[in-house]
C-alpha cells in the first residue's frame, strides 16, 4: 500500500513539475504564438543553474557556490531568462521560422555543451554534490517526498495564478492582440517585438523554474535529462490539453505524463523480450502521432481556449435613444 | 587543415542538396519544415531496398563501377529512390500539411512537421532496425593524393561532389530557363497574383515537394555513401541543413547551395580548433553569426 502511495507521490511530483513547464510554454505559444523549439534548453538551464549555484564545492567542475537554496533556484531561473533574452533579441524581429530554428539550435547546442564541457557541468557524468534543501530535518524518505510535493504544488498554483492574472491583464490582451493581428496592434502604437520578447523571456523563466525543481528533486542533472524527448513531451502536453488555456496546460501535463509512463510500463511488461529495444521507438511514434492527430482533428485541444471579450462595446447611441 | 577543407567541401555537397529542398518549401509554404531531414533518411533507406532488389533481380548490375563502391544497381536505386521520396513528400503534404494549410493554421505546421519527423524517424527504426547499414560491405579505400600535406580522398566522395554539382546545374537551368521555373518563382513572390496569371498553385506546390524530396533522396544516399545509414540520421542532419538555408537566405536556391558548403566547411574546419564533441554545435553558431551580422542570409531578402 505504502508502495502505491509513494509511487503516486512520485508521479504527482514529476507531473506537477512538468505542468509548470507546460504553463511556461503556454505563455509563449498559447498566448503569444511564439514557437519554442528548444523547451528543454531553458528547462535545462534552470536545472543546471540551480544545482551549480546551490551545490557543494566539487573539484571536477564549476560550482560549489553553496548558495541559499531559494537564491540558487532564482539563479537558475535567471539563467534560463538570460538565454531566452539573447535568443529572442536576435530572432523576434524576423519572421517566425527563425525563432523556431534558433530555439531548436539552442537546445542542440546546450545539450552538446553540457555533455562535452566537463569543466563547466561535469560532462556526461552530470552535476553532483547538490544536497537537497532541509534534508537534515526531513530525512531522505517518504516524508521528504511528501513535503517536496507540497512545495512543487505550491509553485504550480503560484505559477498558474500568476499567469491567469497576467493573461487577464491589459498585457495579456496585448499578447493576444499581437498573436491575432500584429499590424493592427502596431497601428495602435504597440511594439510587437518588445512585447514578444517580454513574453518569451517570462515563459522561459517559468521553464527554468520547472527545470530547477526537477534538478532539486533528483539532486542530480546530466545530459540525459536535456534530450529533445522532453521538448516533444511538453509540446504534446500543451497541444492535447489545449493551448491558450492554462487549465488545459495543467490537465494535459498530467494526462500525457500518465499516458507516457503507462505506455512505457505496458511495453516493458507485455512486449516480447526481443522487442524491448524498440519500446522507445514505439513511444515516439505514438507521441508524434498524438501531436499530428490533435492538430488535424482537434487543434484547440481537449480544453480549448476560452475566447474573452475584454470590454464590451458601448451600446450605440441610437439604441440609447439619443 | 587542407584535408579538413576538402572533407568540408564533400560534406557540403550533400548538405546543399538537402538545403535546396528545404529552402524552397520554406519559401513557398512559409513554414520551417523540421521533417525535411527525414526525407533524407527515407531516400537513403528507399535506395537501400531498391539496391538489394535490383542486385537480386539482375546480378550483372551488382558489379562495381571502376574505383567506386557504387554499382549500376545502386545508380538505378538512386533514381528509383528519388521518385519514391518525391512521391512520399507529396503524400505527407496531402495527409498533413495541406490539411493544416486549408484550415488556415499555418503556425501549427511547424509543430506538425516535428510530429511527422518523430513518426517517420521511428517507423524507419522499427522497420529497418536501429543498427547502422551500409550500401557496400567492402571497405572503400581512400586514395592518397599528396603526402605532404597529407590529403586522402575516397573515390566515392569525388563522385558525390560531381554528381551533386551536376544536379544543382540541372536545377539551375530548370529554374532560370523554363516556364515552370518562372511560375515557381511567381508563386513564391505572390501566390494570389500567380494564380491570377494562370499558375496552377496546387500543382506548383506538388512540384516543389517532388523536387525537394528527390534532391533529399540523393542527399540521403550520398550521406550514406560517406558515412552510414542509420534511422536517426535525420536528427543529426536537421540543424546543418537549416543552417545552410539560413546562411544562404531562406528562399534562395543559390544561397542554399553556397550555405551547404559554408556549413560543411565550417564544421570540418572547427575540428582544427575544437574537440570533435562540439561539432554538432557549429551549425548553431553559424546561425547565430548570420542572425547578428546579416539576418536575411547571403542572398535572402526581408519578408514578413
Amino acid at each position: 500500500m505504502i508502495g502505491v502511495v509513494s509511487y503516486l507521490v512520485f508521479f504527482a511530483t514529476t507531473a506537477s513539475i512538468l505542468a509548470i513547464a507546460v504553463l511556461g510554454l503556454n505563455l509563449q505559444w498559447g498566448n503569444t504564438g511564439l514557437f519554442n523549439g528548444g523547451v528543454v534548453a531553458f528547462f535545462g538551464a534552470g536545472a543546471y543553474g540551480t544545482l551549480i549555484l546551490g551545490g557543494m564545492p566539487q573539484g571536477a567542475h564549476l560550482g560549489g557556490f553553496a548558495l541559499f537554496y531559494p537564491l540558487a533556484l532564482l539563479g537558475g531561473m535567471a539563467l534560463a531568462g538570460l538565454m531566452a533574452w539573447i535568443v529572442g533579441l536576435l530572432t523576434l524581429r524576423l519572421r517566425h521560422d527563425y525563432l523556431a530554428i534558433a530555439t531548436f539550435g539552442v537546445a542542440v547546442a546546450f545539450e552538446n555543451l553540457v555533455r562535452n564541457a566537463e569543466w563547466l557541468a561535469g560532462g556526461a557524468k552530470g552535476v553532483r554534490g547538490f544536497e537537497r534543501p532541509l534534508r537534515a530535518m526531513l530525512g531522505d524518505g517518504f516524508l521528504y517526498n511528501l513535503c517536496f510535493l507540497a512545495v512543487v504544488l505550491l509553485a504550480l498554483v503560484a505559477t498558474y495564478l500568476f499567469l491567469e492574472r497576467l493573461v487577464a491583464s491589459p498585457f495579456g490582451r496585448l499578447l493576444r492582440a499581437i498573436r491575432e493581428d500584429e499590424e493592427a496592434a502596431q497601428s495602435l502604437g504597440k511594439s510587437p517585438a518588445g512585447v514578444r520578447l517580454t513574453a518569451f523571456v517570462t515563459g522561459s523563466v517559468i521553464l527554468g523554474l520547472s527545470g530547477g525543481l526537477y534538478g532539486t528533486f533528483y539532486a542530480f542533472v546530466s545530459p540525459q535529462d536535456v534530450l529533445p524527448t522532453l521538448t516533444f513531451q511538453i509540446w504534446a502536453m500543451l497541444i492535447v490539453g489545449g493551448s491558450g488555456n492554462n487549465r488545459g496546460a495543467v490537465f494535459g501535463a498530467f494526462l500525457i505524463w500518465g499516458a507516457w509512463t503507462a505506455s512505457g510500463w505496458a511495453l516493458s511488461r507485455f512486449a516480447p523480450v526481443e522487442a524491448q529495444l524498440y519500446t522507445g521507438s514505439v513511444q515516439f511514434v505514438l507521441i508524434g502521432a498524438v501531436i499530428v492527430g490533435m492538430l488535424l482533428w482537434r487543434p484547440r485541444g481537449l480544453l480549448p481556449e476560452r475566447l474573452v471579450v475584454s470590454q464590451r462595446g458601448k451600446t450605440p447611441l441610437a439604441k440609447q435613444g439619443v | 587543415m587542407i584535408q579538413n577543407l576538402i572533407d568540408g567541401v564533400l560534406t557540403g555537397a550533400y548538405l546543399s542538396l538537402g538545403a535546396i529542398g528545404l529552402t524552397l518549401v520554406m519559401h513557398i509554404l512559409r513554414f520551417a519544415n523540421f521533417s525535411h531531414a527525414e526525407l533524407l533518411s527515407l531516400g537513403a533507406y528507399a535506395a537501400l531496398v531498391c539496391d538489394a532488389l535490383v542486385s537480386a533481380l539482375v546480378p550483372v548490375f551488382a558489379a562495381k563501377l571502376g574505383p567506386l563502391s557504387l554499382t549500376w544497381a545502386l545508380t538505378a536505386a538512386i533514381a528509383a529512390s528519388m521518385v519514391l521520396t518525391g512521391v512520399s513528400a507529396v503524400l505527407i503534404d496531402r495527409l498533413v500539411f495541406k490539411r493544416l494549410r486549408d484550415k488556415g493554421q499555418e503556425l501549427s505546421m511547424v509543430f506538425a512537421s516535428f510530429g511527422m519527423a518523430l513518426v517517420i524517424r521511428n517507423l524507419i527504426g522499427l522497420i529497418f532496425g536501429l543498427s547502422p547499414q551500409l550500401y557496400s560491405k567492402d571497405i572503400a579505400f581512400a586514395v592518397l593524393l599528396s603526402q605532404d600535406p597529407l590529403i586522402l580522398v575516397k573515390p566515392d566522395q569525388v563522385f558525390v561532389l560531381i554528381a551533386a554539382l551536376v544536379l544543382m546545374m540541372i536545377l539551375h537551368l530548370v529554374l532560370s530557363r523554363t516556364t515552370f521555373g518562372y511560375s515557381l518563382r511567381a508563386v513564391a513572390e505572390n501566390p494570389a497574383l500567380a494564380q491570377v496569371n494562370g499558375v496552377n498553385l496546387s500543382r506548383t506546390i506538388m512540384a516543389v515537394w517532388v523536387i525537394g524530396g528527390g534532391l533529399a533522396a540523393v542527399a540521403g544516399v550520398f550521406y550514406g555513401l560517406s558515412h552510414q545509414i542509420i534511422p536517426v540520421m535525420g536528427r543529426d542532419l536537421v540543424l546543418p541543413i537549416f543552417a545552410a538555408a539560413i546562411v544562404g537566405g531562406i528562399g534562395s536556391v543559390y544561397g542554399a547551395v553556397l550555405g551547404g558548403f559554408v556549413v560543411g566547411i565550417a564544421g570540418n574546419l572547427a575540428l582544427v580548433i575544437l574537440p570533435s564533441g562540439y561539432t554538432p554545435s557549429v551549425p548553431f553558431l553559424l546561425i547565430l553569426a548570420v542572425l547578428i551580422i546579416r539576418p536575411y542570409g547571403l542572398f535572402g531578402e526581408a519578408r514578413a
